[in-house]
């Protein structure tokens, strides 16, 4: 599994597991006694996971395997049976051919009527027979469905969600083709302004109460609730009050309809042009794993992607609303030289050339633990090759009870692994600049920071004799820097980040580059060869196993094994 | 001749009988207390030992004791249900939200001899552990709460309720607790929500039984305010002689709230099953007949949730005979015995006790309409097919009684109403859907003779604009 820790010893047995046999759909199946609920604690197993099990879905929305069960919106009803017993010897009724008799779940009232039982919340128990797909579990769901359905807007074609709503899909599954619903549909507010990032429609709300439980037991903001009675319960926040926490954007994704939009978003595009590539937020040293979604080259929004070892399927509100600088105008597109517009290999070739005749002591290096720690090794070897002190700049917030990490890097241990920075990032950073000041440092190579905000101020990088800056967005550095080298966004390139808690993972491009910029590995091979020092893999799962061959934290990672939910180090 | 048993009112409506502790310790109130915690333990045949308070908690079950709330469970089967290893407390709450339509019969009691009630629950604390107890009562009842907390007072400075209550070394303490106004909050998992200032959401079952997981996600007794008072008498008689009273299986006394279209509506205390439906409606005892002139049609039996009967509707019986086999006897509506298993196999249920009667003059459509309404009005709407069902049903009632019927409408209630009862969280699904059920299936001519008619006028364009879409 590649959750696994690679370089953990193997165990020697797996614990047995204790299992009970059920039929799904009239086939015999051993599922486990108890799965993780929510919490990821273990209990009894539901019908609904046996059922996954079984490789049977059974529909749901107010279901969610990372919230309190709810059990209200009652499309996962299900027929199923229980061994018939004697009351009087307390011992199972046989058929004939010696095969357990099954009681199927009838009404107490109604005897003639099955009695379906909602599989999120039932357990299993030996000898159950569950029954998906039979009739009457089609007709339960058949009218649960036509239920949620009469007094929904059917406003699809405007709709935020169409294309990933799962009433649509449901419908599309489950409904039938016409309606018998003749009374007037009850109204409810449109457009309601939530919070400062959503915004929702009662009308299309299925009251399945996600959002509500999100908040409430995921975030501990009971921030939501539902006001009014019956066919009339409509979601709202407090009467004035915000839905302001950093999460509130997880409710547009859990919502399974299109109630809840977030702001951001809002009809801006529809959901199937968007290409998803697998990324990692660089907002914080959690690196919450994300779907980039992104059309012609553009992104357009994050989302959470699950990973039970990171971010569960949650991110927060501001990683994921920090993406829009990717495509701002004043991206730095081109290499200049002394401000002119120049070529990779003219200023490669003049960088190179000025580093490799700097006698030993005299460059210094400031890198980013916003790099990829592919980048931070190839930065190290630099650095090695020219005798540079090195370091990055930490970068430092408040941390919460849920998902954001105070470390508001992505890859503060990538830069500790790769010997770019020690424990304390940053504690280099005064003597590299008393070195400007007293001029034993005359050369300074800055990666996507500016200096100027971390005691290196422009008064010092103008003593300097060669100051190249690679960076994304212009700043005081760029500015004061005879090379300007462009970078990439972390959407525009593959690498890894080591996370908070030593988890590498690796996340893919996106989108192109914008203008000149190159991911910062290709150039940085190109220096490494032109100071002479040395060959190094010219992609980045070559490069990361070349690396992880050498640093010892890393001993027996591979890139191919990351796979998408990544592998933990000792950091 | 039928008459009024009367135990738990026997002095409620005695001249001069007033609501306080002095007047309810002349008529020996509270002795049943005391014999409760004076009860011995006891050797048990098998070489077992109960302890006084399982003593009485079996007495309890030996006494038949059924719930009066609504569903008829035996109370001392639920009692044993108590999770009592798992070393959370035990709580005890009085469910006195009544609000069943049709039914009267708990304020009774609240009004007029709370001290019953309090006794009832301080000996239904004792028996199974429980130091702190709840009423909850329906928020349109304040003079009610008001005379329980005063009841409750005076308990307290009398020694019979708070810290060790009459000296035994055990500490009880009951809180009233007024609701706002939510038939829901009468469901009893609703209930514990709303007892936890929550919004009054059904739970569901699995894993939420109140026995387990109730207030507080405490193991939880839930019981009717009739049916704790009862423990007082089934401790006073014991649970043998108790069960002498009624019949079997259906043993003990109810009150019966009796309304609609008799003569002498009113409430009438009677032995469980030894009195029909048929003498509660036309004795001079109980509801002394229809109005001059009026026929019988219907019959609410159990609270409007219940499922109607019509007049001249024979039922089968199963009767156990003397020699012990089960016989099938054919009964006549009014002949039905006024129990828990009788209305059972008639294909309704005695419920809270609330027999409605209609004659007549009454059309059946506009009667369901308007209970419908209620439905709508008062479904949680936490699950879906009651929130949207229920609604639907109702304005498809309130487009048939205005005009705007089809002939079709009496199948299209009947499905709405299936795909409603057991699918839901609580029983209120079962109470939307079972009248509605019931009245389309049993009048159904009445609705489709609407609906046609209707139909005709809207042919000849003679419809009433407006009067739906
Ligand atoms: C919708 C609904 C409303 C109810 N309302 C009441 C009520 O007002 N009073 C009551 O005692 N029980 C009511 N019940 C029944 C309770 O859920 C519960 O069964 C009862 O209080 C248990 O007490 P008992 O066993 O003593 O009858 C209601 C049930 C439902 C489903
Ligand atoms: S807004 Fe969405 S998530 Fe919240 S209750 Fe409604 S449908 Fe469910
Ligand atoms: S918690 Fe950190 S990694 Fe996760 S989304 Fe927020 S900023 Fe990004
Ligand atoms: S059945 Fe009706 S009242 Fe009960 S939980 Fe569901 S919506 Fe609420
Ligand atoms: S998924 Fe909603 S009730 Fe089970």
């Amino acid at each position: 599994m590649s959750n696994a820790a690679p370089n953990a010893p193997a165990p020697t047995a797996p614990p047995p597991v204790e299992t009970l046999r059920i039929k799904v759909d009239g086939r015999d199946i051993d599922v486990p006694k108890t799965m993780p609920d929510w919490q990821g604690r273990p209990q009894p197993t539901t019908m609904l996971q046996a059922c996954h099990l079984a490789g049977h879905e059974v529909p749901h929305y107010c279901y969610h395997p990372k919230l309190p069960v709810a059990g209200n919106c009652r499309m996962c009803l299900v027929e199923f049976g229980t061994p018939a017993m004697d009351m009087a010897t307390r011992k199972p009724i046989l058929n004939e051919d010696g095969s357990v008799k099954i009681a199927r779940s009838v009404l107490p009232y109604e005897p003639q009527t099955p009695r379906g039982a909602i599989a999120c919340a039932t357990p299993i128990s030996p000898g159950m027979e569950i029954y998906p797909s039979s009739p009457a579990t089609k007709q339960m769901r058949e009218s649960v469905l036509e239920s949620l359905l009469i007094n929904h807007p059917l406003d699809c074609p405007i709709c935020d969600q169409a294309g990933e709503c799962k009433l649509q899909e449901s419908s599309v599954q489950h409904g039938q083709g016409a309606s018998r619903f003749v009374e007037a549909k009850v109204h409810k507010p449109k457009a309601v302004d939530l919070g400062p990032r959503i915004v929702l429609d009662d009308e299309r709300c299925v009251l399945c109460t996600r959002c509500v439980r999100f908040t409430k037991d995921i975030v501990g903001d009971d921030a939501l609730g539902i006001v009014n009675r019956g066919s009339y319960n409509t979601i709202s926040a407090f009467p004035g009050k915000a839905f302001d926490n950093n999460y509130t954007l997880n409710t547009v994704d859990l919502c399974p309809v299109g109630a809840l939009t977030s702001k951001d978003f809002r009809f801006k595009m529809r959901v199937w042009f968007l290409k998803e590539t697998r990324g990692i937020c660089t907002s914080c040293a959690t690196g919450c794993n994300i779907t980039i979604g992104s059309r012609e080259e553009t992104v357009h929004r994050y989302e959470p992607r699950e990973n039970d070892a990171v971010n569960g399927t949650w991110m927060c509100d501001s990683g994921r609303l920090n993406y829009r600088w990717i495509g701002r105008a004043d991206r730095l597109r081109d290499v200049t030289a002394g401000g002119a517009k120049t070529t990779w290999k003219a200023a490669i070739d003049a960088i190179a050339g000025k580093l490799a005749s700097a006698p030993a002591g005299s460059v210094a290096i400031v890198a980013s633990a916003r790099q990829t720690t592919e980048e931070l090794y190839l930065v190290k070897k630099l650095a090695t090759r020219l005798g540079a002190p090195t370091d990055s700049v930490p970068r430092e917030g408040e941390a919460d009870k849920l998902l954001v990490s105070a470390d508001r890097n992505p890859n503060s241990n990538g830069a500790r692994l790769t010997g770019i920075s020690y424990t304390e990032a940053g504690i280099q950073l005064p003597r590299i600049a008393d070195g400007i000041r007293n001029g034993t440092i005359r050369s300074l190579v800055v990666f996507g920071e500016d200096v100027t905000q971390h005691g290196i101020g422009a008064d010092l990088l103008a003593k300097l004799e060669l100051l190249v800056a690679s960076d994304i967005l212009p700043n005081a550095t760029t500015a004061a820097a005879h090379h300007v080298l462009p970078g990439c966004a972390a959407a525009e390139k593959r690498g890894t980040f080591v996370n908070a808690k030593g988890r590498v993972q690796r996340f893919l491009k996106a989108v192109e580059p914008k203008g000149d910029a190159r991911p910062e590995a290709e150039f940085l091979l190109e220096l490494l060869a032109g100071v002479g020092a040395g060959q190094f893999p010219a992609t980045a799962e070559g490069l990361f196993n070349r690396m992880a061959g050498e640093i010892p934290a890393f001993a027996g990672v591979e890139w191919a094994r990351l796979g998408d939910a990544g592998a933990n180090v000792a950091v | 001749m039928p008459q009024e048993y009367r135990l738990i009112l026997k002095h409620a409506d005695q001249p001069g009988y007033t609501p306080d502790l002095a007047c309810y310790l002349r008529h020996g109130g509270y002795e049943s207390l005391k014999k409760a915690l004076a009860t011995p333990g006891r050797d048990l045949p098998d070489g077992k030992k109960q302890t006084p308070r399982e003593v009485v908690r079996d007495d309890v079950l030996k006494s038949g004791l059924r719930g009066r709330g609504g569903a008829g469970f035996s109370a001392g089967l639920k009692w044993s249900f108590v999770d009592r290893r798992g070393g959370k407390p035990i709580y005890l709450v009085c469910n006195a939200d009544e609000s069943e339509p049709g039914t009267f019969k708990d304020r009774q009691i609240l009004h007029k001899d709370p001290h019953q009630l309090v006794e009832g629950m301080i000996i239904s604390c004792w028996a199974n552990d429980v130091k702190l107890a709840y009423i909850y009562i329906r928020g349109e009842m304040p003079h009610g709460a008001r005379l329980l907390n005063k009841a409750l007072e005076e308990a307290r400075a009398a020694g019979f309720l708070g810290k060790n209550v009459l000296g035994s070394g055990h500490d009880i303490e009951i809180h009233v607790h007024r609701g706002a106004g939510a038939y829901i909050c009468g469901e009893e998992t609703g209930l514990i929500e709303s007892l936890e200032g929550k919004r009054p959401y059904p739970r569901i079952k699995p894993p939420y039984f109140p026995a387990v997981l109730g207030l507080y996600m405490s193991p939880t007794i839930v019981n009717n305010v009739e049916t704790l008072c009862h423990v007082v008498h089934v401790v006073r008689l014991g649970g043998a002689e108790y069960a002498k009273l009624g019949t079997p299986n259906n043993t003990g006394t109810r009150i019966v709230s009796l309304s609609g279209d008799v003569t002498k509506p009113g409430y009438f205390e009677v032995e469980v099953g030894k009195v029909t439906l048929g003498e509660l409606i036309n004795d001079p005892a109980f509801g002394g007949g229809l109005k001059t002139g009026r026929s019988l049609k219907a019959i609410i039996p159990g609270g409007s949730s219940s499922k109607v009967l019509k007049a001249g509707e024979k039922f089968k019986l199963r009767r156990k005979g003397a020699d012990g086999q089960m016989t099938q006897v054919e009964v006549d509506l009014l002949d039905l015995p006024y129990d828990f298993d009788s209305l059972q196999q008639a294909g309704t249920m005695s419920g809270s006790g609330a027999i409605i009667v209609m004659d007549d003059t009454r059309d059946m459509v506009d009667t369901l309409a308007n209970l419908s309404e209620f439905y709508a009005h008062e479904s949680c709407g936490q699950c879906t097919p009651c929130r949207e069902g229920a609604l639907w049903m109702s304005k498809a009632l309130h487009r048939l009684t205005t005009g705007g019927g089809r002939s079709a409408d009496a199948d299209y209630l009947r499905d709405i109403a299936q795909n409603i009862q057991g699918r839901t969280i609580c029983a209120f699904g079962e109470a939307a859907a079972w009248p509605v059920l019931s009245f389309v299936k049993k009048f159904r001519d009445e609705f489709t003779a609407r609906g046609q008619a209707d139909e005709a006028a809207r042919a000849k364009g003679l419809a009433k604009p407006g009067t739906h879409h």
